[in-house]
């Protein structure tokens, strides 16, 4: 009897706070597609919201797919080759460098932000490029890219392997392309799922580096937050959503597989 | 090429882009902090200052409850989802962490429909007791979005040390005929420290650190990311929101590093 009732409490609990973080996703959802918030759903279905979000904004959603998949560019090329390095050199320096890269995960956006602003505001058409802000994903989802793939490094075996092939003559940028980057597939596709994830909704940064012609779709969310009609900010919210839980349902695909292996 | 080059080739790229785009502007940004009228003295004006210590202090008080209130909630509902089993678990554990990825600034617009002018609980509260509630654009909604942060963040965290606790240590506990409470209290919870500490820095370091939330509930929050914010693009003023972020940054980083070397295990704030 008395199991039965903290079990009760505890499911009503949960399920309170379950509420309290889909509710206001719901009504998002919900308002974005209603003609008028206030009147609520009788007032009728529309898509013409998220059309007009997409007349206004579709630039943003570009950008940010360009920049996403730029972020994840460069984070590959640098990320991978250097989780390798780290991990096959090992010792203190491994550990210091990955210290230093883990660093921007620990500092506010604001702070990196600012510091880019500061040392690089002076140079105008980099300034204005939205290369300033690949700068700024690219230094704060590194990273996740490096320690997603040395993760793997580190279950398996990829020093015997790498040394086995050595020893039949490989050379050592055909084992990194044959041996090592095979080996560490999982662990790459779930860091550019990261990477990717984190640069469409990354929105510290971005304020303070973007300008009047590169808004990504979070800057463009806070500017319809502030000064567009409720409808207009829901269906640009449900857009966001839309882009961004196919992402999530890949990362959780992936990490339930690993957790089967 | 040899082997020991090779290493070194590949780390290159990663080096160029960290030192580029990281060090050198976070050394720009150090020294930006001493380049005031005051010199090396700006970065005391945050403990000084009686306008920046209040909202160092707010900044801290906000974090700190809403990692206790964050813990306190995730333990339960990380509990009870880990120990039980029953249809529809895996539904509601996916509720509870779908908004991970989401934004600072949806956060913030989550909590506008719920405690804003045309929000929910305003809704309920003026039919109920005919007065609409509408605390979104205070520090209260704020405190709401950092909880609606980081709830989903520490309920996985809790989750999974649940799942690593040694059930037999608490049915000792049960036969040596300590009452269910004594068992919470003398061996689940210490057993559970760990993760306490290390899911709890996070929320921490996050909810000083967040800006995007605050910035989209209103602009005169009187939060450390706002005062920054506001120092350098309202009153350009460089050195102090140089130095107010190099303190900030200094505190994250100080809480996430004790609480990993307590822990043991990687812990990372984003957003």
């Amino acid at each position: 009897m008395r199991d039965r009732l903290i079990f009760t409490g505890q499911f009503i609990f949960t399920l309170l706070v379950a509420a309290f973080l889909v509710v206001p996703a719901g009504l998002s959802i919900s308002a974005g597609v209603t003609v008028n918030y206030f009147r609520g759903i009788q007032s009728g279905v529309t898509l013409q919201w998220v059309a007009q979000v997409w007349e206004l904004y579709a630039g943003t959603i570009l950008l940010s797919f360009v920049i996403a998949f730029a972020t994840l560019a460069v984070t590959l090329l640098a990320g991978v080759p250097a989780a390798y390095a780290l991990h096959a050199r090992g010792g203190r320096l491994a550990r210091i460098v990955e210290e230093i890269i883990t660093l921007p995960l620990a500092i506010p956006g604001l702070a990196i932000a600012l510091a880019l602003l500061l040392a690089y505001g002076s140079f105008g058409d980099f300034r204005r490029s939205w290369l300033f802000i690949l700068v700024g994903h690219v230094i704060f989802t590194m990273p996740f890219m490096v320690r997603s793939v040395m993760a793997v490094f580190a279950t398996v075996d990829i020093k015997t392997l790498d040394e086995g092939a050595a020893s039949l003559g490989a050379s050592p940028w055909r084992r990194f392309r044959d041996v090592i980057v095979p080996n560490a597939l999982p662990g790459i596709l779930a860091g550019a799922l990261m990477v990717v994830t984190l640069s469409l909704g990354e929105f510290n940064l971005t304020w303070m580096l973007h300008t009047p012609l590169t808004k990504t779709l979070p800057i463009g969310l806070a500017d319809s937050y502030a000064s567009m009609r409720l409808e207009v900010a829901s269906a640009y919210t449900l857009i966001f959503f839309v882009m961004i839980i196919p992402l999530l349902v890949a990362m959780q695909l992936l990490a339930d597989r690993d957790h089967k292996r | 090429m040899s082997q020991k080059s090779f290493v070194w080739f590949c780390l290159l790229p990663l080096a160029v882009v960290t030192t580029a785009f990281f060090l050198l502007p976070m050394a720009r940004l150090v020294v930006a902090g001493a380049e005031g009228p005051h010199g090396l003295a700006g970065y005391l004006a945050i403990l000084t200052e009686a306008r920046y210590r209040a909202t160092l202090i707010n900044t801290v008080l906000l974090a700190a409850a809403t990692t206790v209130v964050t813990l306190i909630v995730a333990t339960i509902a990380g509990m009870f989802l880990q120990r039980h089993r029953f249809p529809g678990r895996a539904v509601l554990i996916a509720m509870l962490t779908f908004p991970l990825a989401f934004p600072g600034v949806v956060v913030g617009f989550m909590i506008i429909l719920l405690a804003g002018r045309q929000g929910l609980i305003g809704d309920l509260s003026n039919r109920i007791f005919g007065e609409k509630f509408v605390f979104a654009y205070s520090i209260y909604g704020l405190f709401l979005g950092y909880l609606y942060f980081s709830i989903p963040r520490v309920i996985l965290t809790i989750m999974a040390a649940v799942q690593k606790l040694d059930v037999g240590l608490e049915e000792a506990a049960r036969s040596l005929g300590a009452s269910p409470w004594a068992v919470q209290r003398d061996v689940v919870l210490p057993a559970l420290a760990p993760a306490f500490v290390a899911s709890g820095a996070i929320a921490f370091a996050t909810a000083m650190g967040a800006f995007g939330t605050a910035f989209t509930l209103a602009t005169n929050i009187d939060v450390l990311p706002m005062l920054i914010y506001t120092e350098f693009t309202l009153a350009a003023n460089f050195a102090t929101s140089a130095a107010l972020s190099v303190g900030l940054g200094l505190i994250t980083w100080l809480i996430l590093a004790l609480a990993r070397s307590f822990s043991g295990s990687a812990v990372a704030a984003a957003g």
